[in-house]
């Protein structure tokens, strides 16, 4: 019988995701922040608490990290990341600054300490690639030239989060400052290892995992990353980080078969993941964080355009060009409620901080889209009135 | 002519020049191959006004269309000074009898005087083909000769 009911429950978990995934593409927006209103609606306080399928959900929303992180590292070769960092160090730089700061004074100011403030500024600092990607192509500004600009910051913030999710692991699982620096120096080692093996042995890896039968590679493939994400995650460097490094190492003709085969399996336990999230956030705890949700949202929305325009004066465009890319980069998304995941199972986190981080990833997630699309007529006005009252 | 390759992470990989009157036009390959021609507009250098998605096939008559005569006005100019020489393009139809057979099968200088100077299969180009060379369905023919001797040459390509 329990069974019968966890599988209805499931059912009925997916298709209620279903369709609000298609809500979402109707009126053109990222499912991430309908998902996350559907954890809210199922969860703790929510309109339909659900029970009995806990131990599936927080596993498969575990598999959902993995899967998410290692799509994204597939995304990416080694020499891209290379090529990356020596281009776009200072943007990354300036990024880091001025995105991550806010979270942390927000952090601090509400009373949650250094840990609470490491972890709400990856909150607000880190711009949601799948988010971007998905409107740049959709608007149709893909071969525009600020666009590599865009994508560099993404890239950027990537390689950061190798470094980044590592240490606010340690942090949260309060290890003390040594046991952390270890972890660090773990990270930071395996990344050089893995860009050096990428680079110079990128066949190596993809022997492993590469078979003809698309059967055998969905298997391997699957295998592999979630052992690697078990064994850094015992290592304390995150499961994430595992799977995000692997999905670097593996080169590009077998990393391009496997974003194929695995997108479906991302999407379906991401997706989990994001409900699961929405699920351990109570809805009542929300109207409380409202307020520095919004500002948060406003002083992020500042900070990530002036990223993009310095970003993309860097790159020689020109001045439309440079809010093109500002806007591109506001919306905030999976990364965001990754680090928000992170926190939630720490101790250390004040209760507050899974409510103050879905507020926003929802605001951002929703908000960042829009004013991609509404920058160019807002600056064609704008630039017209100044032309006008010259 | 300066072609700049740019690598977009993630997405693919974007190739463009500029052309005479300030504009970009390129060509933005994703990573799992389908092609987007670009092209910015006049007022924002750094926007494209189109991205038009091409298929296989759409690439290479677009690199057809733009290649081919461009090749037979610079044969075209060369041979200006000769009197009474032309250049001309023939494409080999579905139809056509020679699909499969080999460029000596149409005897074409000893029946028309004519001269087979380039084949153009793909948007590449294969200039001086040898007699053993095997026409394709699809294949431009580019044929030099006084205007009689082409004329010839057309009905041969298309009828035998």
């Amino acid at each position: 019988m329990e069974t019968a009911l966890a599988l209805e429950e499931l059912g009925a978990l997916f298709f209620g995701l279903g369709v609000l995934g298609r809500l979402a593409g109707r009126i053109g927006i990222s499912p991430i922040p309908l998902y996350l209103l559907g954890g809210l609606a199922f969860g703790q306080g929510g309109l339909l608490p659900l029970a009995g399928i806990e131990g599936f959900t927080e596993l498969a929303s575990e598999v959902g990290v993995v899967l998410l992180l290692l799509l994204l590292g597939l995304e990416y070769s080694a020499s891209d990341l290379v090529g990356g960092l020596r281009r776009s160090w200072l943007a990354g730089i300036v990024d880091m600054v001025l995105n991550a700061t806010p979270g942390a004074v927000a952090a601090l100011l509400l009373g949650w300490g250094p840990v609470g403030a490491l972890a709400m500024a990856g909150v607000t600092w880190v711009s949601s690639s799948g988010i971007i990607a998905k409107v740049l192509s959709d608007l149709g500004r893909l071969g525009n030239r600020e666009t590599p600009a865009v994508l560099s910051v993404l890239v950027m913030e990537d390689l950061a989060m190798a470094l980044y999710l590592p240490v606010t692991t340690a942090v949260l699982a309060s290890l003390g400052f040594l046991a952390g620096l270890r972890t660090v120096a773990i990270a930071l080692v395996l990344l050089v290892v893995v860009l050096v093996v990428a680079l110079r042995f990128g066949g190596a890896v993809s022997a492993v995992v590469d078979s003809p039968s698309s059967e055998v590679f969905l298997l391997r493939v699957i295998g592999v990353a979630l052992l690697v994400a078990g064994v850094a995650s015992q290592l304390q460097v995150s499961a994430g980080v595992g799977a995000f490094l692997l999905g670097i190492a593996i080169s590009e003709d077998t990393a391009e078969n496997a974003t194929r085969v695995l997108s479906p399996l991302r999407d379906l336990f991401a997706a989990v993941f994001f409900v699961v999230f929405g699920l351990n956030t109570d809805p009542a705890s929300i109207p409380a964080v409202i307020p520095v949700a919004l500002a948060l949202a406003v002083v992020t929305t500042m900070t990530k355009i002036g990223t993009g325009w310095f970003a993309a004066r860097q790159a020689g465009v020109g001045s439309l060009g440079r809010w093109r890319a500002g806007a591109a980069l506001v919306a905030r998304g999976e990364f965001s409620i990754v680090i928000a995941g992170l926190a939630l199972s720490s101790a250390a986190i004040d209760p507050e901080f899974a409510p103050l981080a879905t507020t926003y990833v929802l605001l951002m997630a929703v908000l960042g889209p829009v004013l991609a699309r509404v920058v160019v007529p807002a600056h064609g006005a704008l630039s017209g009135r100044r032309r006008a009252a010259a | 002519m300066d072609v700049e390759l740019t690598r977009l992470p993630g997405i693919g990989t974007k190739q463009e020049f500029v052309t005479g009157d300030g504009r970009r036009v390129g060509v933005l390959t994703h990573r799992d191959g389908h092609r987007e021609l670009l092209l910015t507009g006049r007022e924002d250098p750094d926007a494209c006004v189109a991205s038009v998605p091409l298929s296989e096939a759409e690439c290479n008559a677009l690199g057809t269309l733009l290649g081919a005569p461009n090749l037979v006005a610079k044969l075209g100019d060369q041979q200006r000074e000769v009197e009474g020489v032309n250049t001309a393009q023939f494409p080999i139809a579905a139809g056509s009898p020679y699909v499969g057979r080999a460029l000596g099968d149409t005897a074409m200088r000893t029946r028309t005087a004519t001269s087979i100077v380039a084949v153009v299969r793909d948007h590449v180009v294969s200039p001086s083909p040898r007699p053993d060379f095997v026409f394709a369905a699809g294949d431009l023919v580019v044929i030099v000769g006084t205007g009689e001797g082409l004329r010839q040459a057309a009905e041969i390509l298309e009828a035998g």
